[in-house]
């Protein structure tokens, strides 16, 4: 009896509060629904399924702050012809058009290229930075290691900026390498260079590619005296040129990638080496020619 | 208790090797290059071309702008060339190259050691003198001085100070100016107050150089107004902001002007120029360099004509020893690497200074142990440790927020760092980006 008793006033002391906070709990619920209802954001349940066929690297290539806005705005843009994200490439982008059921905008792949063929050797390093290891400080500062005032420093500010762990500087020659397997051609790389060597090419097929490894703007005697594989506008090459794809300005050579028909004539005539072609077969008949540094 | 700057600042070795060796007229070298940008502004554009002659003190870049100033040729001889040429940081800038001939100076000039107390000018016409001579901050700033000395409308100059702290380690130049050129750099003070219409010029100089505060204090018994102002040693009181708050107590306002407390502040050797430039009327084609290092044969203060290579000065004081890691112009708080020890003396060179490649390595990075050494020592309260962050995350926005244009890159945070951070190289950085942010928005509008 006594402790029936008891057990009972138990539960009635504890029997308020209970019940107090399951009516809370209940109102609470109720509450929350209405709101979750009222104000519920209708989202495309396929901004989702997008962001899980992007990369999720959030390079920042495509020109949106992150993969998770390129999804929105591919989910969302009826037209997307602009819409391109480098990483995915062009088979990507079609998977992910196809499950839109739009159509996939035509992009060719690009690769980021470095040009600049100053190697250890060919641009001897006249003295020594020991600042803070950033590209971006050092030439804010000063010429940098060696005496050309355009070339890669090689502290690697590319190597930090790419997500992909396609860029390094290869402490051999002091140049930052390409490696073409694992670059998206986001253009990451190409921002975060403070002397803007780095360039988006065309890929061309099976990869080949021809183009001038310089920027060296000084004129021709002052850049040959800084780096023995500098431009120095010498025109030999514009000259040889049978399609004109390659224009000289401010004392150095470009290679227009539209117009590029991979004939390799420039290489041959290049005084310094400075152009360079990459993965072509090696040539066939071999005329007193150079040897071509392999630099990308 | 001396005055100084109330927030942050160090005290490293002095180093004052040659303050005791008077100011050495340099001889003439065989060729000078002189830079058409030696200030900050627009460069000046050359008036000579290739082959012609100069004399000494004929002008061969004429400002470029308000914010700009004159060149003066600093020999006299035939220009060879106008054209780029490798400065101390290893990059090309434009510059006139003559090869020298004779000593010939302008018959305007006056030569005599003769000293002229008293000047006669309106403050306009003392302006546009200083202007036409080209006078620009020599105490490594390179302002042009006229334009310090144009208050914009509606500011009231209140007091003028003198720059005689010379806070960087190694530095005598403005020291032996003090102590040689005592009275005439006096009179300058004069003509600047004259220009400037103020009532009160104090000299501010730091109690390190006892003598040059009792040889000023005796000679300023002479001349109204000017007050000498002992300053306890800190660095970097030669700061700006920093001489105006210890001789004044006045805070300049973050992203203002000195002119905004009604300060103006120039250096000793602007206020010698001045003086030169108004009374004897000669342009600013020379200057105290002091060449300097443990290790340097004969540490001198040498009076040298702007454009000589900073190798003949090198040569002069018994060549570059052996064991120098790196050649800095100017102090080695807030002074450069040179990558070029041929390149040119400028209106801002107050030093060249050998260091042994001992004493020039930066030892290894740590990490940050958030012990807030740079916090305190930071003389314009910013937080550096935070700042370095940013900046290597490239976070522009933040740095912006957290006053990183503030920054007066005196090198105390790095200085102090127990774990030897490169703090100062990102807060530059930084700095830089900031600012670039500031003109955008300003050309915006």
């Amino acid at each position: 009896m006594d402790t029936l008793e008891k057990t009972l006033q138990f539960i009635e002391s504890l029997g308020y509060p209970v019940v107090a906070l399951c009516v809370l709990g209940v109102v609470s619920a109720i509450l929350l629904y209405i709101v979750a209802r009222s104000f519920k954001v209708e989202e495309d349940p396929r901004i989702d399924e997008v962001e899980k066929m992007l990369p999720g690297a959030n390079c920042g290539g495509c020109g949106f702050a992150g993969c998770r806005a390129l999804a929105e705005a591919l989910v969302k843009n009826d037209d997307i012809s602009k819409l391109y994200c480098p990483s995915c490439g062009s088979d990507g982008m079609k998977r992910i058009c196809d499950y839109l059921g739009k159509s996939a905008p035509e992009h060719e792949p690009q690769v980021a290229v470095v040009r600049c063929g100053g190697t250890c050797e060919k641009r001897p390093r006249t003295n020594t930075f020991d600042g803070a290891r950033s590209c971006a400080i050092a030439s804010t500062l000063y010429v940098g290691e060696s005496s050309c005032s355009y070339g890669c420093l090689g502290f690697g500010d590319c190597e930090v900026a790419c997500t992909f762990g396609a860029i390094k500087v290869n402490p051999a020659t002091g140049l930052a390498e390409v490696d073409e397997e694992k670059c998206t051609g986001c253009g990451a790389c190409v921002k975060a260079c403070p002397r803007m060597i780095i360039e988006l090419r065309k890929k061309g097929i099976k990869g080949r590619r021809v183009f001038v490894s310089c920027v060296n703007k000084d004129k021709g005697a002052i850049a040959r005296k800084s780096c023995s594989a500098a431009c120095i506008a010498c025109t030999k090459c514009a000259k040889a040129c049978p399609f004109e794809a390659i224009t000289i300005e401010n004392n150095v050579a470009y290679i227009d990638y539209n117009k590029c028909r991979l004939c390799r004539k420039c290489v041959l005539e290049c005084p310094t080496g400075a152009i360079v072609e990459v993965n072509f077969p090696p040539r066939k008949v071999v005329e007193s020619q150079p040897e071509e540094p392999k630099t990308v | 208790m001396p005055k100084t700057f109330p927030i942050g600042g160090v005290h490293p070795s002095e180093c004052k090797i040659s303050r005791g060796e008077a100011i050495k007229p340099m001889p003439l070298p065989e060729v000078v290059t002189i830079p058409l940008a030696q200030h900050i502004g627009a460069p000046a554009k050359a008036v000579v071309v290739k082959g012609d002659k100069v004399v000494v003190g004929q002008l061969i870049g004429e400002s470029g702008g308000f914010v700009s100033s004159n060149i003066h040729s600093s020999v006299s001889g035939t220009v060879t060339a106008v054209d780029n040429f490798v400065n101390a940081q290893g990059l090309r800038q434009a510059g006139v190259t003559i090869k020298v001939e004779g000593d010939e100076w302008l018959e305007s000039i006056d030569r005599s050691t003769t000293i002229v107390r008293e000047c006669s000018l309106e403050p306009a016409e003392i302006v546009s003198r200083i202007a036409a001579a080209g006078i620009v901050g020599m105490g490594g700033a390179t302002f042009p001085a006229h334009v310090k000395l144009t208050p914009p409308p509606g500011k009231k100059t209140e007091v003028l100070i003198i720059n005689g702290v010379e806070c960087e380690p190694y530095l005598t130049a403005d020291h032996r100016v003090m102590l040689e050129r005592g009275e005439e750099l006096l009179i300058g003070v004069e003509i600047l107050a004259k220009a400037l219409g103020v009532e009160r010029c104090y000299v501010g100089v730091e109690k390190n150089k006892p003598d040059a505060i009792e040889h000023l204090e005796k000679l300023a018994k002479e001349f109204r107004n000017i007050e000498i102002v002992p300053l306890k040693v800190q660095y970097p009181q030669g700061g700006e902001k920093q001489l105006i708050a210890a001789v004044t107590g006045r805070q300049v306002p973050s992203g203002a002007l000195p002119i905004e407390v009604g300060a103006v502040v120039q250096n000793v050797g602007t206020t010698l120029a001045v003086y030169e430039a108004v009374q004897k009327n000669k342009p600013l084609i020379e200057r105290v360099v002091t060449v300097t290092g443990k290790s340097l044969a004969h540490p001198s203060n040498l009076l040298v004509r702007i454009g000589t290579p900073v190798s003949a000065l090198i040569a002069e004081c018994g060549g570059v020893p052996e064991n120098t890691g790196k050649v800095i112009g100017g102090g080695p708080m807030m002074g450069r690497a040179m990558v070029n020890i041929d390149s040119p003396v400028t209106k801002g060179s107050s030093g060249v200074l050998l260091m042994s490649e001992s004493e020039a390595s930066r030892p290894a990075e740590g990490s940050c142990i958030k012990c807030a050494k740079c916090v305190e020592a930071c003389p314009m309260g910013l937080e550096p440790y935070l700042l370095k962050v940013l900046a290597q995350k490239q976070r522009w926005d933040d740095c912006e927020l957290h006053a990183a244009a503030d920054c007066i890159e005196c090198g105390c945070c790095s200085f102090t760092c127990p774990a030897n951070l490169p703090l100062l190289d990102y807060i530059r950085l930084g700095k830089g980006e900031v600012m670039k942010m500031i003109r955008a928005r300003a050309a915006k509008k």
